[in-house]
């Protein structure tokens, strides 16, 4: 084994996988949006509703043609460095991904044509209808991958035959113990990126007086939406963090930074934690409310790190900043959604320019906050690939070097870098062009149009 | 009692895998010939003539792949590392050329880039292909469940020669699907290099129809042992046929005969080739079965995908059917 083809191979993984994950973060909840748009309209037959849905549809557009794209090169990531991994344990996890791919397919084959291209060709409810297949084709898919995910996690259901995974009870694979809490925390983070999307764009336009009418329903739909998901996400967040407690306790341990068992667990809000000397430097930290909040009682004991051999315990560093990054992203928008009730409260919602500007600056939170969650569990699992089973180590590719793995990872970085850049670039310029200029576009026959994403987004 | 899942199983990749060399073969073939077309008005009518389908093709190679590795991981786990970079490759080449349909017609002043992307990133990924192939061919250095070979094991006479054959391969399938999808110049022209790449796919269907037994003496005995010479001799026959035919109708001034006889000569390019290495998945050490997953990850599957995968099928027959007849450029699809 090669130490370096390990690292860079994880590197290029947790490259690949995190441009891809980054558009159906979006996606998901974008589907979901579009869907209620769809359907308020036909409720209300207000047309503002059908003006922002043309518009985010054309965003759906581009960025589920990225996903696709990026998700064409995940499956083979498996086989090209993680040879081992593949080999151990497809026979439980293969068929999970197998199923979401076909189902992506089967999703993307009957109903997205009609969603993208379908408006004038098909009724208004057949209309309504694809869009919330849509919608839920990119829930089953999401089901799926996390299913995998959280199997990783806390295997279960299986059975070991000569080092290798063999599927035992397929109820309990696809419904083992994180499972549930992982799929709620993660739906309700990627339809928070959404909102917040949807919001700083809103504010955007705002700010410049364009759109008014399309950008004020925005604000108040997605603001609506936070205010639920926002405070629900802070319980789900606990319930996922108990289960991790449960059931991965040197990655709970390592997201709170606590070193020594012990009852009247401190709560670490910052630190320096120093994995050598096994030790925080520069902490801050609240007396007693660890135990208070994991084990609802001060004399809760909470096992710390050097409970754990140094050989399985996560990187600390990272996960215990991934966290805070995540808990931050979380705590702006908690604020972004409470400023908002109160300019509401008050009827300035809409007028208040530090507000819209914080709004617009605030875009990215989702996106950082999944990317730091998603961080901070995976690189908490480690040194497991499947979670006490399984290390990294053992699962990669056993004829790689170094050498292959940074040629490899620095061409996908280019590539990236280049469609990446072009496609945020279109994005950018569909941002800019805004609800009103796209509901112009004229529509040619059905016979013409082409079924697939990124052409739905021809309107300049 | 328990059904033995497999050969359902290789029928469904070997579906797969053939579905996607005849649908991406076209659309990448295409992509290699835009260069080369008399003008620019062409190159929009070869482009608007696949910019419909082409990701669509595209959803074989993921089926193809996740049903690999989901019914015969074990051959997934050795066929893929050992063609890292070709596969490398083949992905990066096949990301520039998708994005290129999209971008090129947004683009203004880059549209060079983008047109140089859809030439370079299909000619790449075609070849890697073919490389994968001809690696495939020559067999695996396996240890126990791992491929023990060295990452640039494919540097090789062989593999590269392959990746040249297919090369004129998709070039032959590209120019045969312009012929039905365009008319008069455009048609013409395409017929001639037509001509050109049959020329060049029989070469190479000769030359690696006598390496290859010279590589393997396996494969020389499937084929030239008897009685299987009697029984296996149809294959280089109807080959000779439908070169014969395809010949013909591309001097003639049928439309659809060319494409249909292109892909009935892919159809015994690949029977040739699943004779060669039946029955194994590895060749020449794995077999179909000693790469199979358990009849239960095989079952829980099968379930699934006899459901959606003809729903999938009939999809891909009704875009076709949508897009049918020739391309024009007053009724291009932008």
């Amino acid at each position: 084994m090669n130490f370096d083809a390990l690292l860079l191979s994880r590197f290029q993984f947790a490259f690949v996988v995190a441009f891809h994950f980054l558009l159906p973060a979006f996606t998901i909840g974008l589907a979901s949006y579009i869907a209620v748009l769809e359907g308020l309209n036909l409720a209300t037959g207000r047309r503002v509703y059908l003006r922002i849905s043309n518009f985010w549809i054309k965003i759906f557009a581009v960025s589920f043609g990225m996903g696709v794209v990026s998700g064409i090169v995940m499956p083979f990531q498996f086989g090209t460095n993680w040879s081992r991994y593949s080999d151990m344990v497809a026979d439980v996890v293969a068929p999970l991904m197998a199923y979401e791919g076909l189902m992506a397919f089967f999703l993307e084959a009957g109903f997205l044509g009609v969603l993208l291209f379908g408006r004038k060709r098909v009724p208004q409810w057949a209309h309504f209808f694809a869009a919330i297949m849509v919608a839920i084709g990119t829930l089953f898919s999401t089901f799926w991958i996390l299913v995998v995910n959280s199997w990783m996690h806390t295997p279960a259901g299986f059975s070991m035959v000569d080092g290798r995974f063999f599927p035992f009870d397929w109820f309990e694979i696809i419904w083992n113990p994180s499972f549930p809490y992982r799929f709620m925390h993660t739906v309700t983070a990627v339809y928070l990126t959404t909102a917040f999307a949807v919001i700083g764009i809103a504010a955007f336009y705002l700010r410049r007086n364009r759109f008014v009418e399309e950008s004020r329903t925005m604000l108040t739909m997605g603001l609506g939406l936070a205010s639920i998901l926002v405070p629900l996400q802070a319980v789900l967040g606990d319930l996922h963090g108990l289960n991790t407690l449960h059931h991965q306790p040197e990655k709970l341990a390592a997201i709170e930074g606590i070193w020594d068992t012990r009852t009247n667990q401190s709560m670490v809000l910052f630190a320096i934690p120093d994995e050598s000397a096994e030790t925080n430097r520069a902490a801050i930290e609240v007396p007693g409310l660890a135990s208070l909040y994991l084990r609802h009682s001060l004399e809760g004991r909470v096992l710390g790190l050097r409970d754990f051999p140094k050989e399985d315990r996560p990187p600390v560093v990272v996960v215990f900043y991934a966290f805070r990054v995540m808990l931050a992203m979380w705590a702006t928008m908690m604020l972004l959604t409470l400023w908002g009730w109160w300019l509401a409260f008050r009827g300035r919602l809409f007028a208040t320019d530090l507000y819209l500007r914080a709004c617009n600056w605030a875009i990215p939170v989702g996106f950082i906050a999944v990317t730091a969650g998603w961080v901070t569990t995976e690189a908490g699992r480690q040194p497991w690939v499947v979670y006490g089973f399984l290390r990294t180590a053992d699962a990669v590719t056993p004829n790689l070097t170094g050498r292959d793995v940074s040629i490899s990872l620095a061409l996908y970085a280019l590539v990236y870098a280049v469609v990446f850049g072009a496609g945020v670039y279109f994005l950018f310029k569909l941002v800019h062009a805004g609800p009103a200029a796209l509901s112009t576009a004229p529509e040619p026959g059905m016979a013409q149009r082409p079924a697939r994403p990124l052409s739905a987004a021809d309107a300049d | 009692m328990v059904i033995d899942l497999v050969p359902v199983w290789i029928l469904i990749l070997g579906l797969a895998v053939f579905m996607y060399v005849l649908l991406d073969g076209f659309d990448l073939g295409v992509g290699i010939l835009f260069p080369f077309a008399p003008d620019d008005q062409s190159r929009n009518l070869m482009m608007d003539s696949v910019a419909p389908i082409w990701d669509g093709n595209e959803t074989w190679l993921v089926l193809g792949g996740i049903g690999l590795f989901a019914a015969f991981p074990l051959a997934f786990a050795i066929i893929i590392p050992a063609s890292y970079f070709p596969i490398l490759i083949m992905l990066l080449g096949l990301i520039f050329r998708g994005v290129a349909f999209e971008f090129r017609m947004k683009a203004h002043r880059s549209r060079f880039v983008w047109d140089q992307a859809f030439f370079w990133g299909s000619l790449l990924a075609t070849y890697a292909q073919g490389v994968v192939l001809g690696t495939f061919v020559r067999g695996y250095e396996v240890q126990g469940r791992q491929f023990a070979g060295s990452v640039f094991d494919w540097v090789q006479p062989f593999p590269l020669v392959v990746g040249a054959g297919l090369v004129f391969g998709y070039v032959l399938l590209g120019a045969t699907w312009l012929v039905t999808k365009t008319e008069a110049g455009l048609q013409h022209w395409a017929r001639k290099k037509a001509r050109f790449a049959l020329f060049g796919v029989l070469i190479f269907i000769a030359i690696v129809s006598i390496w290859t037994p010279l590589l393997e003496p396996r494969i020389a005995q499937r084929w030239f042992s008897w009685p299987n010479i009697a029984w296996l001799a149809p294959v280089p026959i109807a080959t000779a046929v439908i070169a014969a035919w395809l010949w013909h109708s591309l001097w003639s001034t049928r439309e659809g005969a060319p494409f249909f006889a292109a892909m009935a000569l892919f159809l015994t390019g690949y029977g040739g080739f699943v004779i060669s290495i039946w029955p194994n998945i590895v060749p020449h050490t794995i077999s179909f079965w000693d790469a199979a997953s358990s009849a239960k990850s095989q079952a829980f599957l099968l379930v699934g995908t006899l459901f959606l995968l003809p729903i999938i099928v009939m999809y891909t027959g009704w875009s076709y059917y949508v897009f049918r007849g020739k391309v024009r450029s007053d009724a291009g699809y932008h």
